[in-house]
């Protein structure tokens, strides 16, 4: 590309553009102000036509970079698609004239807006380069899968089918998990009226006969480090006797994290009995009694008496707010409850043909969940098998299997007096070392120390208790996969499930949240595809997740840089490390490309190729600040490209209008806002910023989990910077958006220029 | 407690919602109700009985034998059929209901001064008669069933409409006089009682 830049600068005047706006202004602000090369219009720029008219500038060099005014950068992105040459688009369809009134009074603010946006973008693609793979790596085709459950299981098949290699580590000396425990599991097939096999022996066996899988049995990962494309682990396998071998080495080029779950330790429930009483189980001890009984007659422990009468306590120690239980629903009991009690009444049914109900089987539940597209249809056929349920809440169960519940329907006490009492207990995730927590309890017990206070005998116990580290990362961010609530791993419930925040580690089955086997599976599947997807994209350069294709990565600028660590502290996905003299060091297939560095910065040395603090910072200097007398105000809104930006296109496609002094610069992430950008409009005479993020917390929405988070945190600081401006708080606001809020987001424009109304024009207009 | 009544309790002792599988009307269902109570809120007669739909089944669940069969609720249900209509479970509950009162009524255990088990009486020995309703003895019976006096009280209130019923035909005088019937009275008879004695001998098989 020729060193020099030529910007060619086009107008569409289709989609009544022409009508609505003066677009040989445009062109001649393009020209004068924006000092592009070449500045046309067209009727129909996105025809093949117009198209090819720009095409033809590329291709005889007259234009190196171009800017289209014409829809928004979300829409018609085929025919608008460049493919070396740097592209800014101007949104003047649904940023101007959409949400505009057409009449007189309204031209000369509508044609205003259009010219300040065709500003920003001549001065935007002056600070834009075409981004290019790294070339860092080349493509491993080997997908390590740790944890051999049925999620692990389905995950390895499924990678060895499309074509990957596999290695399966499995800590345990068989394949199977929880699921290899099992009798029998709830139907996943029409008509889902019995129970079925788990399948995990033929899973297993499918395993053992691929000769792209390697298995590693009583095995455990040691270490692992490196990023997608270049993993590089250590399995360590351990002996019967307790030695261990020496640790193999392998490369890899992603991982799937499939752990599984462990059961809830039934002791904790000393209402219910289970440490006293042999006939008080678990679902899984059930498991067991039926895979002893193998459809004959389940004999209870105890004194191995057939069982006439078994109770299904459901929600044991679970959806409850009580210390010790757990708070949330583990999703499959419902179901496992049900399939359990027609292994009873199945194997009664053969005993004597005909009568199904001489086993009775009562399950005591408050809300029964059945999920799955054949939940209800199992439901139906256990009450049509003769399974009683009953709506109720069971306080207590005493060593004689008497259990005392307060029925909810009938509004009363009962007591029924169970042979076999069966307790729903749920899972607790298996996933490894909450790195955060830890990091906060020693944080606190160091301060406490230090102020020569007592640590409480509850932070000691935390501490105390060990955890072992599933993948033993050696990041500096920790050595697992980060946590949200409850122990589970962080995934982007909503877009991206099996997306951690470890570019390159997939989580999937219960690590990640509460589920059964058919949905383990399906989740295992999921997993794989984006496992597949990180080590192709990352062979390429290319980000993965939610800016799949991306080539563009972040550099810094070394003489600038303060070694402040800022950046490494505040990437959600631990793609900053920092080298021996503590210049930051990327990795750059980790990279999410979000921009949370580059708005951490505070010496503003962190840019992209097509993103930097100047590409968006020289748009915000590049309006037009009318004097405070003209008395047209003007409100900048940064407005984060995945919800809050879609949101105000498609506001703008139901014609919801908006305050015509508004300037709208989407961004990647929230997160990648600098608070220069802040200072540097309000100095220059802008009366109000309005951010627009999405949601943040426990249940966040936003697409990189903390960017959102870090703007809400730097942007509460900013008002020590309105001070210094001698500039009232109000002027600068920060809100939540979902891609939903069409009706509220021009809301929150209006909002902010009324409140401008009533404090009145900044006073730094020059 | 009649002797049957003793019996079938001690047979199924423990397990009512088993006696109602095997003894009652359309009684296999009431397991597939799942308790979402939309038979509750549809009953027009909801207000006025003690136990909804949705609790006499749940109860019977609850093995609460006794509460069931000796409560008014299944004599209140007016075959409206919204229940019906409306169970997310296409359950016939009025069916159910009207078999739980059919067993209740068998064993004896109906509420004395339950009027409308009084009237289903009234109605069965009416129709089964001669295999036609006769509405002139019937209207009469229901006037007297609460004794001589009350009888005399409540025809002498409707003695207008009475008239005019007479003088709009809608009442035939001449059906105080016999009545009529159907062709094969005697067969009609055997009819009724093969049918008895065909449900009378399932119980009897149950309760031993």
């Amino acid at each position: 590309m020729a060193d020099e830049i030529k910007t060619g600068a086009y107008i569409c005047k289709g989609c009544d553009l022409g009508n609505r706006l003066n677009t040989d202004q445009l062109e001649m602000i393009a020209t004068r102000e924006g000092r592009v090369a070449v500045a046309k219009s067209h009727d129909f720029l996105c025809g093949a036509e117009g198209v090819k008219m720009i095409q033809d500038d590329i291709d005889s060099g007259e234009a190196n970079r171009v800017v289209i005014a014409a829809c928004s950068r979300r829409a018609k992105t085929d025919a608008f698609s460049f493919s070396e040459i740097p592209t800014s688009r101007v949104n003047l369809r649904e940023g101007v004239i959409w949400v505009r009134p057409e009449d007189d009074e309204s031209q000369e603010t509508t044609q205003e807006m259009a010219e300040d946006y065709v500003r920003m973008g001549c001065a935007e693609i002056k600070f834009m380069a075409t981004p290019k793979a790294s070339e860092e790596q080349g493509t491993n085709r080997h997908v390590l899968v740790v944890g051999g459950g049925i999620t692990g299981m389905t995950a390895a098949i499924e990678a060895a089918r499309a074509g990957y290699q596999v290695s399966l580590v499995e800590k345990s000396d068989t394949l199977g998990g929880t699921t290899g425990q099992l009798y029998k599991r709830a139907p996943t097939r029409a008509p889902y009226a019995d129970p079925e096999d788990t399948g995990v022996t033929e899973l297993a066996k499918m395993l053992e006969d691929d000769d792209k899988v390697s298995i590693y049995l009583n095995s455990v990962l040691s270490s692992s480090d490196g990023a997608p494309g270049r993993f590089d682990v250590e399995i360590s396998a351990s002996n019967a006797d307790g030695s261990t071998d020496a640790a193999q080495t392998i490369s890899c080029g992603s991982i799937i994290q499939a752990s599984g779950q462990i059961e809830y330790d039934a002791n904790k429930l000393t209402e219910f009995s289970y440490s006293e009483a042999p006939d008080v189980i678990t679902q899984l001890e059930m498991e067991a009694l039926a895979k002893a009984a193998d459809g004959g007659a389940i004999k209870r422990p105890s004194d191995g008496k057939e069982v006439q009468h078994v109770v299904f306590v459901q929600c044991a120690g679970q959806r409850s707010d009580k210390e010790g239980h757990l708070s949330y629903c583990s999703g499959h009991c419902c179901n496992t409850s049900i399939k359990q009690a027609m292994y009873l009444k199945d194997n009664a049914e053969k005993a004597a043909e005909g009568s199904s109900i001489d086993v009775q089987t009562t399950i005591l539940f408050t809300d029964l969940r059945t999920p799955g597209a054949g939940g209800e249809d199992f439901y139906r056929s256990g009450q049509n098998k003769g399974v009683t349920f009953r709506k109720g809440t069971v306080s207590a169960v005493d060593k004689n299997g008497n259990v005392t519940f307060s029925d909810l329907i009938l509004d009363e006490e009962d007591t029924i007096d169970a042979d076999l009492v069966v307790l729903a207990t749920g899972m607790i995730p298996n996933s490894g070392r909450n790195n955060e927590r830890e990091d906060e309890l020693s944080a606190q017990k160091t301060q406490l120390e230090a102020e020569n206070k007592e640590v409480p005998q509850e932070v000691l116990d935390e501490i105390a208790i060990p955890v072992e580290s599933i993948l033993n990362l050696k990041y500096r961010q920790g050595s697992d996969l980060p946590q949200l609530v409850s122990g589970f791993n962080d995934s982007h419930f909503i877009c991206f499930p099996y997306e951690t925040r470890r570019t390159g580690i997939y989580a999937a089955g219960p690590t990640r949240r509460p589920m059964d086997t058919q949905q383990a599976q399906e989740d295992a599947t999921g997993a794989t595809m984006k496992a597949i997807q990180a080590i192709e994209n990352a062979g390429k350069g290319m980000a993965a997740h939610p800016r799949a294709g991306d080539l563009s990565y972040p550099s810094f600028r070394k003489e600038g840089c303060t070694q402040c660590k800022r950046c490494m502290m505040e990437c959600p996905f631990g793609a900053i490390g920092f080298d021996d003299k503590g210049f930051p060091e990327y990795n750059e297939a980790r990279c999410r490309r979000c921009g949370t560095c580059m708005g951490a910065c505070p010496v503003r040395v962190i840019s992209f190729e097509n993103y930097s603090i100047d590409s968006v910072g020289q748009q915000i200097k590049a309006c037009d600040i009318p004097d405070e007398f003209d008395e047209k105000p003007r409100l900048l809104v940064l407005a984060c490209e995945n919800d809050a930006y879609p949101a105000l296109d498609m506001a703008a496609q139901n014609r919801f209008e908006y305050s015509a002094f508004v300037r709208v610069i989407p961004v990647r992430c929230l997160g990648s806002v600098n608070t220069i950008w802040i200072t540097d409009a309000l100095n220059s005479g802008y009366d109000g910023v309005v951010l627009m993020g999405c949601k943040k917390g426990d249940d966040y929405q936003c697409h990189f989990v903390k960017g959102s988070e870090m703007a809400h945190t730097r942007m509460s600081k900013i008002a020590d910077t309105l001070q210094t401006l001698n500039l009232e708080a109000e002027r600068v606001a920060v809100h939540e958006v979902a891609i939903t809020d069409i009706h509220r987001v021009p809301e929150l424009i209006n909002d902010m220029a009324k409140t401008i109304d009533e404090i009145g024009m900044s006073p730094f207009k020059f | 407690m009649s002797d049957l009544n003793q019996a079938l309790a001690d047979k199924y002792k423990g397990n009512f919602l088993k006696e109602v599988i095997d003894n009652v009307e359309e009684g296999d269902r009431v397991q597939m109700c799942m308790q979402c109570g939309v038979c509750a809120g549809s009953c027009p007669m909801g207000p006025h009985w003690e136990h909804t739909p949705q609790k006499i089944f749940m109860m019977i669940r609850a093995n609460k034998r006794e509460a069931v069969l000796a409560s008014d609720s299944m004599w209140m249900c007016t075959s409206c059929y919204n229940c019906i209509a409306r169970c997310p479970r296409e359950l016939p509950i009025t069916h159910i209901m009207h078999g739980l009162a059919t067993y209740a009524k068998r064993l004896n255990l109906v509420p004395k001064t339950q009027p409308t088990a009084k009237f289903a009486q009234l109605f069965w020995n009416n129709l089964s008669s001669k295999g036609r309703v006769n509405e002139l003895k019937l209207g009469i019976s229901l006037y007297f069933m609460n004794g001589f006096g009350e009888g005399v009280k409540t025809a002498m209130a409707n003695q207008k409409l009475g008239l005019n019923m007479l003088k709009t035909k809608r009442m035939a005088i001449n059906e105080a006089w016999g009545g009529h019937s159907v062709k094969d009275k005697s067969g009609f008879h055997a009819m009724l009682k093969k049918a008895a004695e065909i449900e009378n001998d399932t119980i009897e098989a149950n309760s031993k």
